[in-house]
């Protein structure tokens, strides 16, 4: 709060500014000795660890408080038209460095060489779009963004509706389907080779669930990921394995909050539980449904980790576009045509965006 | 002003005991067998997991683990101990723990700030920026590995922490503004104007009056980014590295797969090691989870 700044304004704004001349410095070289301490090898590991944890959660913090009491050292009209851009400042300076100069970047370089030092057009593009592998990559991302939102929408609105009937353990249901959104994707490949998990024989037996179930019913083993194209399925299970949880959590929550007399009245009128669920549960929780599968489609797009970790995405044509741009990127060092395949994936976001974008104004205009 | 007069918002679930709920029809045995069909179909992968991580080496390659009931197997902790001792797995908690609370603290608090702006302050081009700030949430964070890249190597930031916080609060920040002003904005405006009324300014009424209200909508967010940054593998290994001193967990398990892909009784108790902190953060917050994500969604 500004109160003594109108007493002696030229001696006092100096003094100020001194102050916070001051500060500052003070708090970069802080900043300059606790991360060069972080950085030194020698260092005991878990003090380390412990000294990161306190600067990175009580810096966030200290941060803001800091602003704001400069802010409040401004006379008073000019403190508080600049204290709303101090408190979204951070966000926007984040997003801008981290997202924003990204994305004109990732174009410009999509626009040159391998190495990123001669200009080469359209080239990159020409590449995305006739290389065989990359075709493929393109098919089966359409397949992943199409077969992961809906499988696991509606595994997680039937799931909600029938747990929402449960006498009892409709809790500890609901945790044990979400469980798999706590793995990482490295831990859910791991899980889900001891299901595909093929050896040819004389090389030890099948320890694979699913190669278990055929050598039970008396067939052969089969090399299940790189049966094409099913294999592609096979991976794409994994993602609904672990996302379907989300999608049941939220919805089951959306239909919680349905008003029982409108199900009620609908019963009196006859309707069956078929009818209840068609006509008043999917209406009522159609904003929520979209959400959810906006979610999955824009994380279906980018998956990566699976497809990576189960490996030989090549020679099993199990290639998706977030992976063929790691490839090219990290691998193949080709910063071009990394940048136009990443590009080609930001652009294939749109009309998801715009779908969500015109749902948005027709929901503003109802209320 | 004492907080205590003020009218609470709803913040509890107004749903009643869902026994009692009018309306809701209660499911007979047609409904028990499908959730319980639904639930063991999702449990067989984990299951596999956990059976094969407890079995001795030999065992694990010679039979599968859905067998390990049936015949008389060793059941041992060696693998945990193994994967614990030699592959370098401490260090990997430890930095995975470094990076992940930070990480999960800084957006939620950079992203309160610009969601009780965006919600309660009055400023030019509010709309517009707020509409760019949920815009960038569809940009693949892949794209934006390499030019943060570079910079990192010009600003001598990369392998640090400070480099994978960042980056980590940048990628989630977007959802977080989204969320937590869909929360903060539909707080009743009676108590942040009677607040204002008492003379408190805008950082009392965000950190004594907001805040605490937020609660739930915050910690929900907080388990989400947790999540998501414990089970992260991208971004850690592109600005943290893959060394021995520097990877997270998630990149020490890569490893093991990558380089014994036949290891299995380490592979199964590496996955649950990485598992383990996830799992308990998750069981233990749930409730906020379920609650706070939707809490201002479904109001509407």
């Amino acid at each position: 709060m500004s109160t003594t700044a109108t007493t002696r304004p030229g001696a006092a704004l100096l003094l100020r500014a001194a102050a916070l001349v001051a500060g500052v410095v003070a708090v970069v070289l802080g900043f300059q000795w606790v991360f060069d301490f972080l950085r030194d090898g020698e260092a005991n590991r878990i003090v380390i660890v412990l000294v990161a944890i306190g600067v990175g959660v009580c810096g966030v913090f200290a941060l803001f408080w800091a602003m704001d009491r400069v802010v409040s050292w401004l006379p008073e009209r000019g403190a508080e038209s600049v204290r709303p851009y101090v408190y979204i400042g951070p966000a926007l300076v984040l997003l801008a460095v981290f997202l924003l100069y990204p994305v004109f970047n990732t174009v410009l370089a999509s626009l040159k060489d391998g190495r990123g030092q001669e200009w080469v057009g359209l080239d990159n593009y020409e590449f995305v779009f006739t290389d065989e592998s990359m075709l493929r990559s393109i098919r089966n991302t359409a397949a992943w963004i199409v077969v992961v939102p809906l499988v696991a929408v509606t595994v997680g609105l039937v799931f909600a509706t029938l747990a929402d009937r449960l006498r009892r353990g409709e809790a500890l249901a609901k945790s044990l389907i979400f469980l798999p959104m706590a793995i990482s994707f490295v831990g859910a490949a791991v899980t889900w080779r001891l299901i595909y998990s093929y050896r040819p024989a004389g090389f030890g037996s099948n320890i694979g669930l699913l190669n278990g179930i055929m050598i039970g019913l008396g067939r052969d083993p089969v090399p299940w990921l790189s049966e094409r194209p099913w294999n592609n399925l096979l991976l794409i299970v994994i993602m609904i394995w672990m996302q379907t949880g989300f999608a049941m959590v939220v919805l089951s929550a959306a239909i919680k909050a349905i008003p029982g007399e409108i199900i009620e009245a609908a019963r009196i009128d006859g309707a069956n539980e078929l009818q209840v669920f068609r006509r008043i549960t999917i209406p009522s929780i159609r904003p929520t449904i979209a959400v959810v599968t906006t979610y999955m489609v824009i994380n279906a797009l980018k998956v990566f980790d699976i497809v990576f970790v189960m490996g030989n995405a090549e020679s099993n044509e199990t290639e998706v576009i977030a992976e063929r741009m790691i490839r090219w990127f990290f691998i193949s060092n080709h910063d071009g045509r990394g940048a136009a395949i990443a590009v080609v994936l930001f652009l294939a976001v749109i009309p998801v965006m715009v779908w969500n974008i015109r749902r948005f104004r027709e929901q503003e205009a109802m209320r | 002003m004492s907080l205590a007069a003020l009218p609470q918002p709803e913040l509890e679930e107004t749903r009643a005991p869902s026994a009692d709920v009018v309306g809701v029809k209660r499911g007979g045995w047609f409904v028990r067998l499908t959730i319980l069909a639904v639930v063991i179909l999702w449990l067989i992968p984990a299951a596999g997991v956990l059976i094969t991580s407890f079995r001795a080496e030999g065992d694990v390659d010679a039979t599968g683990w859905w067998t390990a009931f049936a015949h008389p197997t060793s059941w041992t902790l060696e693998n945990y101990r193994a994967v614990l001792d030699a592959g370098g797995f401490e260090n990997a908690l430890l930095n995975s723990l470094a990076v992940a609370v930070p990480a999960t603290v800084m957006p939620v608090a950079v992203a309160a700030f610009a969601a009780y702006a965006f919600s309660w302050m009055d400023f030019r081009g509010r709309h517009v920026l707020f509409v760019v700030v949920v815009g960038l949430m569809v940009v693949p964070l892949q794209m934006a590995l390499i030019p943060i890249l570079r910079l990192f190597v010009d600003l001598d930031m990369q392998g640090t922490f400070l480099g994978v916080w960042l980056a980590h609060s940048a990628f989630g920040l977007s959802l977080a503004t989204y969320l937590l002003r869909n929360y903060i904005g539909s707080l009743p405006s009676s108590i942040i104007e009677s607040a204002k009324i008492d003379g408190a300014d805008h950082f009392t009424i965000f950190w004594r009056l907001v805040v605490p209200l937020s609660v739930p909508a915050l910690a929900a967010f907080a388990i989400f980014q947790f999540l998501w940054v414990w089970n992260d593998l991208l971004v850690a290994y592109v600005f943290l590295g893959g060394t021995r001193e520097t990877r997270v967990v998630t990149i020490a398990l890569a490893n093991l797969v990558g380089g014994r892909g036949e290891d299995w009784h380490l592979l199964t108790s590496a996955a649950f090691v990485t598992m383990a902190l996830p799992l308990v953060v998750f069981f233990s917050l749930q409730r906020y989870f379920v609650r706070g994500l939707t809490a201002g969604s479904v109001k509407g």
